[in-house]
């Protein structure tokens, strides 16, 4: 009887146009940003930062990235890792070969470059979907994994592609401690969120939807699915562009192509099916839980064993880590393609409705 | 009320084939401004490709589409909305994820004007036109009457208002040609009459040029003003309901057809 909105009537449509109309849900999402900004910082230790918020924030910008290219625009794809890889060396060359550039200019510029590419990389959208969709942003994948491995001029001439980066500022302010850089990409993080939220809730995101649900229809009344896909290509590419920008610059330090390998693209992939597709608070219900179940696995397993005699094993906890995932996507692909996000909204509707069952 | 114009969509000469298969065969017909136009004919007679190629989803090999004097060897869709010109769908093909307001929203595209960044942020232009477009589409919500359901999302709607909503996401556009492909299709008789309702308010408050595929002989013979009939994609008839339905050709389709 406390969650609803009996008596919460909107009187004109901004108002119910708004991202959260149940005051409730309003206040909630204010409090939980609140306190990411001025609670954590108080109460957590620099290796939850490193270990788990850091990573935590980042690929839930690149979960989001991938989102609204296939949760919201209906496109698979298996290329995430390379547009990460994208941004994060365009990024880096930007900052090395352009004598007094901001960081923070890299790492959007890093998000331009990632989108561009993006663009010629979904052209072969507007020909072919499903597997062979997948198949082409797999070829992205290979050729950025290659490129960035063989091609010198991109990575400096590092050998191998491994370069690294350091002293970052932004506006005189040294991000140097986990603590700043947690905040730097939270700060990042809910301003591109809210960008995102804004987009689907528009002209933009209709158009996508409408694409994803039914081609034909779309075009009939009048959207162009060049535009449509294409336009979903690059904003994903700059969220995964900047994504891996930071991945590289602040929670890496140094990184090599094999920071972006196909096993990122299948993690960003899998988020978003356990998160939930089409939804933005889904992709940070998928980073999330795929950032803290090894964590929890590693924890968790070991101790299980001991309770009844067992010793596992290193190996033996990633190995139920594969299994486990291998069910849970197993589970969300057949039973509920709406992921977390669904279970939620379903509970809040239940929540709704209590104590009465109907 | 509405007084028939002039010619405002002229077909000559239409054939269209998939491989093998004939489905139109040289026809061709007109449309008059606020007019409302039956197509009729037995199944796979050819009628719902011919919606298809008035709006450019398919590409005939012969004749052309004249519409408002311009003339199309290829329409495609993109220029056939934009030329005002909107329709339904026999098998339903609304956007299933979106609630019922969204998808008429998004039969307003064409119509809203901010770009991607104004969008994103929100701001100006974009949340005027957010606004704007919904009072508009509220007006449709209510005109077809199906304010209780507007934020359900359309995959959860009985198949009756699901025809509805195809129908309001096709208005959103504000057409001058609306194209209805079989709209009562297995609909009960309360709801073929309230649709039935809604087609003719639209032809009558709007002025809007209606071309209508319909099996139900007794609404064609209600709504319309002159009908086509079609056979394993030829016209094997045209004119007022009553001349079509004494057209000894017609009649011998129908029969033959098991109907
Ligand atoms: N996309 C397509 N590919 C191949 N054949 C098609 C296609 N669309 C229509 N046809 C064929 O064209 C012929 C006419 O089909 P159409 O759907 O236009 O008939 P219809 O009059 O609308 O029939 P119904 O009353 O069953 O809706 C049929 O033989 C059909 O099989
Ligand atoms: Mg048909």
């Amino acid at each position: 009887m406390i969650y609803r909105e009996n008596g919460q009537f909107k009187t004109s449509y901004a108002a119910d146009q708004q991202i959260f109309p149940i005051a409730q849900d309003r206040w909630a999402v204010l409090a939980i940003v609140a306190f990411a900004f001025v609670g954590i910082p108080f109460l957590v230790d620099e290796y939850l930062f490193r270990a788990i918020l850091i990573p935590f924030l980042i690929l839930a910008l690149a979960a989001l990235g991938v989102n609204l290219l296939v949760g919201y625009c209906g496109q698979i794809t298996l290329g995430a890792g390379a547009f990460m890889a994208v941004g994060a060396y365009a990024a880096y060359n930007f900052l090395i070969r352009i004598d007094g550039m901001p960081m923070l200019a890299a790492i959007l510029l890093g998000g331009f470059v990632a989108a561009v590419v993006g663009i010629v990389f979904g052209i072969p959208s507007l020909r072919v979907r499903g597997l062979y969709l997948a198949m082409a942003t797999l070829a992205a994948q290979f050729f950025w994994d290659w490129a960035f491995l063989r091609i010198s001029w991109f990575t400096n001439n590092a050998p191998s592609g491994s370069v690294s980066v350091s002293n970052l500022e932004l506006l005189g302010w040294s991000i140097d401690a986990p603590i700043e850089k947690y905040l730097f990409c939270l700060g990042l993080l809910a301003l591109f969120a809210l960008l995102a939220k804004n987009m689907t809730r528009s002209a933009m995101g209709r158009q996508w939807m409408a694409i994803r649900d039914m081609d034909v229809a779309a075009e009939v009344i009048g959207i162009r699915p060049m535009f449509a896909k294409l336009s979903a290509f690059a904003v994903s590419s700059f969220y995964l562009g900047v994504a891996g920008a930071l991945w590289g610059f602040v929670h890496l330090g140094s990184w090599e192509p094999a920071a972006f390998s196909i096993d990122r693209s299948f993690q960003l992939l899998f988020m978003v099916i356990i998160g939930g597709m089409g939804s933005i608070m889904g992709s940070f219900f998928g980073a999330a839980f795929i950032v803290v179940l090894p964590i929890f696995l590693n924890q968790f397993l070991p101790w299980l064993g001991g309770l009844v005699g067992l010793h596992i094993s290193t190996a033996g906890v990633s190995h139920a880590e594969f299994m486990i995932f291998g069910a849970l996507i197993v589970f969300f692909l057949i039973v509920e393609p709406h992921g977390i996000a669904r279970l939620w909204s379903t509970g809040k509707e239940k929540l709704r409705l209590w104590p009465f069952p109907h | 009320m509405r007084e028939i114009g002039d010619v405002i969509l002229d077909l000559r000469g239409i054939s269209l084939s998939f491989g093998g298969v004939k489905a139109l065969t040289d026809i061709s017909f007109d449309v008059r401004e606020h007019e409302v136009r039956a197509i009729i004919g037995p199944n796979g007679a050819g009628k719902s490709s011919m919606l298809n190629v008035i709006n450019g989803v398919y590409r005939p090999q012969q004749g052309e589409v004249i519409l408002r004097g311009d003339h199309f060897k290829r329409m495609d869709p993109y220029r056939a909305a934009k030329a005002g010109i909107a329709r339904t769908f026999q098998s339903l093909a609304l956007f299933k994820g979106m609630s019922v307001i969204d998808n008429i929203m998004t039969g307003r595209n064409l119509k809203m004007k901010a770009n991607l960044f104004q969008q994103a942020v929100w701001w100006g232009m974009a949340a005027r036109e957010e606004l704007a477009h919904r009072a508009k589409v509220e007006e449709i919500i209510d005109f077809l009457e199906i304010q209780h359901i507007r934020k359900t999302p359309v995959g959860r709607l009985p198949y009756g208002l699901q025809k509805r909503v195809d129908l309001g996401r096709a208005l959103a556009m504000e057409p001058q040609i609306l194209l209805l492909d079989e709209p009562m299709a297995g609909m009960n008789v309360e709801e073929k009459q309230d649709m039935s309702r809604f087609i003719l308010d639209v032809n009558d408050q709007f002025g809007t040029t209606i071309v209508l595929i319909e099996h139900d002989m007794g609404v064609v013979m209600d709504l319309s003003d002159r009908v086509v009939v079609l056979d394993y994609g030829r016209k094997i008839g045209d004119g007022s309901p009553d001349e079509v339905r004494t057209n000894p050709e017609v009649i011998k389709a129908y029969l033959g057809a098991s109907h």
